[in-house]
């Protein structure tokens, strides 16, 4: 009987709300924890089901999901989204061949290239990890001294590090937007408060809902159609009276969202997902 | 059903639908335990954020 598997590392508030959901919409599924598995050998399912993965690592996600492509499961997100969403320099250069508004951003690959990118967008300047969460390592650079700092402690961090993202620093006012897209459609969102700059709900931002108006929708359906998946977590701002994309995740985290919001999101998800089913 | 924190050995409440995997916090000393096994039931520490975990 084909099933639908939700694969894990960490089992999280959404890994089980997707159970409870697939259970409630009497889709066949199972938790599996893959922290161990090894892919690649036997099939690991069978070519009927269909997978969710979930694990807490990006590169063992996309990892994951690109070996089981290989063996033809249908796997949501694809190895392609999780690759697209997974690296911000990645995001960012598909926004911008689709031509959708994000904020202005440069690239360098020495902490003295990276300062003559910072002096260039001027301060406060945003200066991420292109592989990153949470919130985690976001450095706002004020001023010349506090660029130099971070770049120096960044070059000593490994390969990864020198790869050197610098955004624009906007001035959001005290929310962001995060707005849940599914199966290509936006589902809801909320906004979220925070007195930090750092606005995510894993940083202590709180949630309300936030209506998703037409102009928005439609930035939202163009965002799936540069990046794909089924499901999607997009981060926004709005500057200037225009909403900019700042991020967009594909294994994107919901259990502060359902209850500001009302809607249905793992059931949303696990219905597009057993939807891709052959 | 109750494991002992391996910090600090108190009981820690297992929930009824657990799974491998779960993570639990120990009441007393705040350690957060990942749940390896269910038979027979074995916790660890979990393992600290890396740096490519998230969403």
């Amino acid at each position: 009987m084909a099933t639908l598997r939700i694969l894990f590392t960490r089992l999280r508030a959404e890994e089980k709300l997707l159970k409870e959901a697939a259970e409630r919409l009497g889709i066949p599924c199972e938790l599996q924890n893959v922290s161990d598995s090894v892919f690649g050998g036997a099939p690991f399912c069978s070519a009927d089901d269909v997978v969710l993965s979930r694990c807490v690592s990006h590169n063992q996600n996309e990892a994951v999901a690109r070996m089981l492509e290989t063996q033809g499961v249908r796997v949501v997100n694809s190895s392609r989204v999780m690759e697209l969403c997974g690296n911000k320099l990645s995001t960012s250069a598909a926004l911008e061949e689709a031509g959708l508004p994000q904020p202005r951003y440069l690239v360098a690959f020495t902490p003295e290239a990276a300062l003559a990118a910072v002096e260039e967008l001027g301060y406060p300047a945003v200066c991420k990890p292109v592989s990153g969460s949470w919130g985690r390592l976001l450095a706002k650079l004020n001023d010349r001294e506090s660029a130099e700092a971070v770049f120096e402690h960044k070059s000593m961090l490994g390969a990864i590090h020198n790869t050197f993202y610098i955004q624009e620093f906007v001035d959001k006012g005290n929310f962001d937007v995060r707005a849940f897209v599914v199966d290509g459609e936006p589902l809801c969102a909320i906004a979220r408060t925070s007195g930090h700059w750092i606005t995510n709900t894993a940083r202590g931002g709180s949630a309300s809902n936030k209506e998703v108006d037409g102009e928005l929708a439609s930035l939202l359906r163009s965002v799936h159609a540069a990046i794909g998946g089924e499901f999607l977590a997009v981060d926004l701002f709005k500057s200037g009276g225009r909403w900019l994309v700042n991020e967009v995740n594909d294994g994107g985290e919901f259990r502060n969202s359902i209850a500001p919001t009302g809607k249905d999101i793992p059931g949303a998800v696990v219905e597009a997902a057993w939807s891709r089913r052959g | 059903m109750t494991a002992t924190c391996i910090v600090c050995e108190a009981d820690v409440t297992i929930p009824q639908d657990c799974c491998e995997g779960e993570l639990l916090i120990c009441p007393d000393c705040g350690t957060e335990l990942e749940v390896v096994s269910l038979e027979p039931l074995t916790v660890e520490e979990a393992p600290q954020v890396q740096e490519d975990w998230g969403e």
